[in-house]
């Protein structure tokens, strides 16, 4: 038996500073620390790792690369599946996808595959070396129309603009990116980041066009009439959901969706060097315990809350947010309000927060999500005092483009009803990512936006699927 | 893209009239519709109702008033200038249809907003009656314009010094005693809204009110814009800007619109800080 190899930890900015500024928590691995990671990997005969990942990347080979020291090289071969490494190696749950197929998860800890990703990423980016940009063989003479810029989006207009189509996104905010820009922050991942692996999207033939509110700047109608042949509708979970209890409207209480935007999106970090401000107070909530909500409250300790608390219905087992999250709000010094639901937001004169009043769940049976149902115990109600509530309880479709689309078949939650070419009710669009599914992960949606390329190129080619 | 400023009229000292290059915008937008503008990289994202668009020129004209930090930076753009983003048209155009006997209520910068409606309306064959109002005369915003629209104009001001003394909702009551009216659209102040809402509801008349509420995406992604009518919370950059001024909760709706004013005045401050006041025209 050869030594065992211990996982590499990520070098993270410590804990105690970084919960002052906005700068990048996780450090990435050093070309040592990444060079004895990608020594810890088996490279199975019959890898599963593979599996595991939406995208489908040749993981064992790119670690293989690694280990030859060429990073470029490893790059490209992500590059192959993946045109947003340096965003996946930082935002992706390995934990529940390549890693958890990983044979050393079995009896050890996996090969840290996200970090590698990004470490490779990161090298590219930071040694300044120049890619070369792949390009389409032959050009085919036809215009595809992606709506929303998010990973489902950008995934899905890379792809098809390698095949050789003339790609536009529409995106309807200022800048790019979606969730990737207005969700998530910058201590997860740097703005500059972002810039340059939609940049390099951009060099492979795909045209940005931003500002432009599908269904109210143009309608997909127009954009037919222009004479695109096939629409991606990539729009997401942009629909915030409030918890429909009293004192919602008061001034103090955000949506998470308002709250990110305003910070990541605006910049309201910056105030006011930028004009748009955020008001954090001294006391803030955050209800939900999903990974909106870690970086909800993460972002609200780093505007100068002095007490932020996440309070969730159920119990630790049942947080949905990735346990590195968590681990980092922990350590950070978020407090932690498990099996507690609120009740009511209450007011002073001026209309702002001052409280948020709560109760105290036991978990009883099980309900349609397999997760058992948080009952309220009689009696337990108490008072948390607070300035800020923000409602991170998950988002829904956004129905703003597709009410203009009346013969789009929805399903009862508003989502995108599609067949299994991801091909809606509607001959031609196509749709995939959050605004199918739900709110999910950026590597789903991109996971999602790919299959829909490939689907899109066959429908373009004979207008029938194989 | 950034859109370019063809015009910047000063309509008095802290009113602005711009007239901006907007290519799509302009070939979509409808009477009640607005736009959401960042004016630079720094800016916010602020609405602006939408006062016409010219399709040939592919322009629209927006109406500005000196508040915050963005509203001067916008009114201190000249000709040639650009501003950094603009979307559009958003929310729901104004349902226009042959009401009968229609009052279209403007109050300060909010004359600026019932201009597209009053024609539309006209347009529509409604026998048009406006009544605007403002503080004083300089104040008193598109008179001109208001008149080629209306068949009947009604002016006030606070301090009498044109028109009648007094506010726009003493006509309204006046004209409520007079005769029959089919509708009322209002846009201006919050408390003068509230008001021409109470003078209505005994009466039932159907009164459509233009609410102008805090945004940030302004396409239903935030919620920053939501309001209380009836029992429902509505946003109004999707669901509005117009609603049944009898359902609004006005009380809310002001309390909401001074969620940052700390903020806006300390933003407020450095710009001025940072430029001397340019009021040459």
């Amino acid at each position: 038996m050869p030594p065992k190899l211990e996982r590499q930890a990520m070098p993270a900015q410590d804990a105690r500073k970084r919960r002052k500024n906005f700068n990048e928590v996780a450090l990435g691995y050093t070309e040592e620390l990444a060079l004895a990671e990608a020594k810890r990997c088996l490279g199975c005969k019959n890898s599963k790792c593979r599996q595991g990942c939406p995208v489908d990347i040749d993981i064992k080979v790119f670690i293989e690369v690694i280990r030859k020291k060429d990073y470029a090289g490893a790059l490209r071969i992500i590059k192959e599946k993946n045109n947003l490494p340096a965003i996946c190696g930082r935002v992706c749950p390995q934990e529940t996808q390549c890693e958890e197929y990983c044979i050393l998860s079995k009896k050890d800890k996996p090969v840290a595959i996200g970090r590698l990703e990004r470490f490779v990423a990161d090298w590219v980016i930071d040694k300044k070396i120049k890619e070369e940009i792949p390009q389409a063989v032959i050009k085919k003479n036809k215009k595809v129309a992606v709506i929303g810029s998010g990973p489902a989006g950008l995934t899905c207009a890379a792809d098809l603009s390698k095949l050789g189509y003339a790609v536009t996104v529409f995106e309807g905010l200022h800048a790019s990116g979606g969730v990737l820009r207005y969700g998530i922050p910058e201590f997860r991942l740097p703005k500059h980041i972002l810039d340059i692996e939609v940049d390099f999207i951009q060099k492979l033939g795909v045209n940005i066009a931003l500002n432009i509110v599908v269904g109210k700047t143009k309608t997909v109608e127009d954009l037919r009439q222009e004479g695109f042949e096939a629409f991606f509708v990539g729009t997401g979970a942009g629909l915030p959901y409030f918890l429909e209890i009293p004192g919602e409207n008061l001034n103090g209480v955000y949506s998470a969706n308002e709250f990110l935007t305003r910070v990541n999106l605006m910049k309201a970090y910056k105030f006011p060097e930028y004009d748009t401000p955020v008001v954090i107070g001294n006391k803030a909530c955050v209800i939900g315990a999903g990974n909106v909500a870690m970086d909800s409250a993460r972002a609200a300790l780093r505007l100068g809350a002095e007490e932020v608390t996440i309070v969730y219905r159920r119990s630790v087992k049942e947080m949905p947010a990735r346990i590195e999250e968590i681990e980092h709000a922990k350590e950070e010094g978020i407090k932690f309000h498990l099996l507690t639901a609120p009740l009511r937001i209450l007011g002073d004169k001026f209309g702002r927060v001052k409280a948020l009043i709560c109760i105290k769940n036991k978990l009883g049976e099980p309900d349609a999500s397999g997760r058992r149902r948080p009952v309220p115990i009689a009696g337990s109600e108490f008072e948390l005092l607070s300035e800020t509530v923000i409602c991170a309880i998950g988002q829904g479709p956004n129905p703003l483009l597709l009410s203009t689309l009346p013969d789009l078949k929805l399903n009862k939650r508003g989502n995108v009803v599609v067949d299994h070419n991801l091909m809606t009710s509607i001959p031609g669009v196509f749709a995939g990512g959050d605004i199918v599914t739900g709110a999910a992960t950026v590597i789903e949606a991109m996971g999602a936006g790919k299959h829909a390329a490939e689907k899109i190129d066959s429908y373009l080619k004979n207008k029938q699927f194989p | 893209m950034p859109h370019k400023i063809i015009r910047n009229e000063r309509l008095n000292s802290n009113v602005c009239r711009l007239e901006i290059e907007a290519i799509d915008i302009s070939e979509k937008a409808l009477p009640g519709q607005f736009i959401i503008l960042r004016v630079d990289e720094q800016g916010e994202r602020i609405p602006l109702t939408l006062l016409r668009t010219c399709q040939k020129a592919k322009t629209v004209e927006i109406i500005v008033q000196e508040v915050g930090t963005t509203t001067l930076k916008l009114c201190a753009l000249r000709s040639g200038d650009e501003i950094k983003d603009m979307i559009g048209p958003l929310g729901v155009p104004t349902e226009i249809e042959n009401y009968g006997r229609a009052i279209c209520i403007g109050g300060g910068v909010g004359i600026a907003e019932i201009f597209p409606v009053a024609r539309a309306l006209k347009d529509a064959g409604n026998e048009v009656v406006s009544i605007i109002g403002a503080r004083n005369k300089d104040f008193l915003i598109l008179e001109r314009e208001m008149r080629d629209v209306s068949n009947q104009l009604h002016i006030t001001t606070d301090d009498g010094s044109h028109g009648r003394r007094g506010f726009v909702s003493d006509v309204l009551r006046e004209l409520l005693a007079w005769g029959k009216i089919d509708i009322v659209f209002a846009v201006g102040p919050i408390p003068m809204m509230k008001v021409i809402s109470d003078v209505t509801r005994p009466a039932k008349i159907k009164t459509i009110v233009s609410l102008n509420s805090i945004m940030v995406d302004g396409t239903g992604m935030c919620g920053s814009c939501r309001v209380t009518v009836g029992d429902k919370v509505k946003f109004v950059c999707v669901d509005g800007p117009d609603f049944d001024a009898h359902l609004v909760d006005f009380t809310e709706l002001s309390k909401r619109q001074a969620r940052f004013l700390e903020n806006e005045k300390v933003s407020l401050e450095k710009y001025k800080g940072e430029h001397k006041p340019c009021h040459q025209n």
